[in-house]
């Protein structure tokens, strides 16, 4: 199956499944975990559609997580109503993103500095954030605060109604809702022409240019979707934490979503959703204890994994589960033709 | 009838070394031009000019298609002007079907309704019919040429470049080949890169010769491939 094939096509039973399981898990556990891996994974389905399906891969997607939670604490403070700011979280970041792809993309930048250049991005932003304690950094009335961050603004509220906050329960709701639109929205992507093309660019961007796209404005379009995206996850992120740093912008935050990526599998949207849940679970047990270093376990998982699947969990299984399926209908084709032989012929079998 | 491509004093440097030195060159309506020259003639380059895959400026001369100044325009922007481009090494998405290929092609043109029927159009004529569902990276080098035309055929281009389309095909292959670039010729002015002597001689065009960057002689292709400047140009350059 090629990547347009499965690309656009939802799985509508496995996704009827996954919202039954998200709508249903608050009765059997505690939100607060499942909330932070939720909004983890659309994290890395905002990297996943980019660097899976567009061939793009940024170093420094962090940039955009952080810019994200940052926008919002800075706008909820000064606004006190989370509507604007939560639709500012996606845009701040996408306009970002669309001026920073579109000076790689139409500059001509190859694969390898963009790498650099999104990590070089992120580390600003990190180095910035952090050095920003002074009074000489306050937006409205509210204050970068340095290392420190941003501390106690307000989160999501019911829109219209400051007074209604939302938390716990709900919040976890509104992860879950924003993760399955997100995903949706994605599918919806990669069904369309725009999907193809990148798909396309992906597999040849010079054929793609020869055939008349502009591959700049599609890569600089894309950057900025995933980087929406990653805002949006940055926003929800700063509502679970209600806390914002500028270790949002750090190299490990940065590493571990390429991480999660990886292991879950390129080229799927699942895989990286997946892979965040799992590995975002592993890394919360890990922090429980003290004996072994959280970032030791997760480079080494991502070793084994980069040597015996390189394709990513979710497509070895895919693939997989093909296998099985082909030598099924394969042994049900030669047992029907058997069959046939002997009904038709009973003479010969005689 | 009209210039579709014109170039004034063309020129494009590496360095210190001079790939195409002040080409003047000039293609008519429906005319079938091949560029031909032994390796590093400087062909290939003048053909990379042409399609805006070297950034160009006015110190580089002019490109000119269809009376337009095309110099230092990006590719998509000179393809989007109704214009077809085959590589000399196969571009094609290996990872996508036969289908897909020439659908993403299409598409730009007529549009995800219209792509379809373009689509089978094309794959009939290139008999490409049976293997549509392929992936292309499985295909072989002679098949990948042959899709890489179709997606320049399924944009109905009015100027068809090819560089080395025959490389690597079978004799049937070139024969059929040599029929598709006649065939497009009946629609379109085509420009054809090679350094294939029979390849030239059988499409039986007007032919240019390249060396060292300039254009040597230019003629009807039994006429130039008799000269013996360019008999001792091509011959010279492979005793070497």
């Amino acid at each position: 199956m090629t990547a347009w094939q499965s690309g656009g096509r939802i799985r509508w039973g496995w996704f009827l499944l996954a919202t039954a399981i998200l709508l249903l898990l608050p009765l059997v556990a505690d939100t607060h975990t499942p909330t932070v891996l939720l909004i983890w994974a659309l994290f890395a389905l905002s990297l996943g559609m980019m660097w899976g399906y567009a061939g793009l891969l940024s170093f420094g997607h962090s940039a955009y997580f952080g810019l994200g939670a940052y926008t919002y604490a800075v706008a909820v403070i000064n606004m006190g109503e989370s509507t604007a700011p939560l639709l500012l979280a996606m845009m701040v970041p996408a306009i970002a993103a669309a001026v920073i792809g579109a000076m790689m993309f139409y500059g001509r930048i190859s694969d390898v500095y963009m790498g650099v250049i999104t990590l070089v991005v992120t580390l600003i932003l990190f180095n910035f954030m952090s050095a920003t304690a002074g009074d000489a950094y306050v937006i409205g009335n509210a204050r970068l605060g340095g290392f420190n961050g941003i501390p106690g603004f307000q989160t999501l509220n019911v829109p219209g109604y400051p007074e209604i906050s939302l938390f716990g329960l709900p919040t976890y709701y509104v992860c879950a809702v924003a993760l399955l639109l997100c995903y949706l929205v994605c599918r919806w992507i990669l069904a369309r022409s725009f999907g193809r093309v990148l798909v396309g660019i992906r597999e040849n961007e010079a054929r793609c240019e020869l055939m008349g796209y502009n591959v700049s404005a599609y890569k600089t379009a894309i950057f900025a979707v995933s980087a929406a995206m990653a805002g949006l996850a940055g926003c929800l992120f700063a509502n679970w934490a209600e806390i914002v740093t500028p270790r949002m912008f750090s190299l490990g935050q940065a590493a571990e979503v390429l991480i999660w990526v990886i292991v879950g599998g390129l080229g799927t949207l699942i895989g990286p959703i997946l892979g965040a849940i799992a590995l975002g679970f592993v890394k919360l047990l890990l922090g429980e204890q003290t004996v072994i270093d959280n970032s030791l376990v997760l480079g080494a998982l991502l070793i084994i994994v980069v040597l015996g699947i390189p394709r990513g969990v979710v497509p070895t299984l895919q693939r997989a589960w093909a296998s099985i399926g082909r030598q099924s209908h394969q042994r049900h084709s030669k047992a029907g033709t058997a069959r046939r032989r002997l009904g038709a012929s009973p003479g010969e079998h005689e | 009838m009209s210039d579709v491509v014109t170039t004034h004093e063309l020129t494009m440097r590496f360095g210190g070394v001079i790939a195409v030195d002040a080409v003047n060159f000039s293609l008519r309506e429906r005319e079938l031009r091949c560029l031909i020259g032994p390796n590093g003639a400087g062909k290939s380059t003048f053909f990379k000019c042409l399609t805006g895959q070297y950034p160009l400026d006015h110190e580089n001369g002019r490109v000119l298609i269809r009376g337009t100044d095309v110099t230092g325009w990006n590719t998509h922007r000179i393809v989007q002007l109704g214009i077809g481009i085959k590589m000399q090494v196969p571009s094609v998405m290996d990872g996508l079907s036969v289908r897909e290929n020439l659908w993403l092609s299409a598409r730009r043109i007529h549009g995800w309704p219209g792509a379809d029927g373009a689509v089978e159009e094309v794959a009939a004529e290139l008999r490409l019919g049976d293997i549509l569902g392929r992936l292309v990276g499985e295909l072989s080098h002679g098949r990948r040429q042959m899709v890489e035309i179709g997606i320049v055929l399924v944009q109905n281009p009015w100027l068809v470049l090819l560089d080395e389309p025959a490389a690597g095909m079978t004799g049937n292959e070139v024969e059929r080949l040599i029929g598709v670039i006649h065939r497009i010729n009946q629609t379109a002015s085509v420009i054809v890169v090679d350094h294939d002597m029979e390849f030239v001689r059988m499409l039986e065009s007007q032919v240019t010769v390249f060396h060292q960057g300039s254009i040597l002689v230019e003629g009807p292709a039994h006429q130039v491939l008799n000269d013996a400047t360019v008999r001792e140009v091509y011959v010279g350059n492979r005793a070497r």
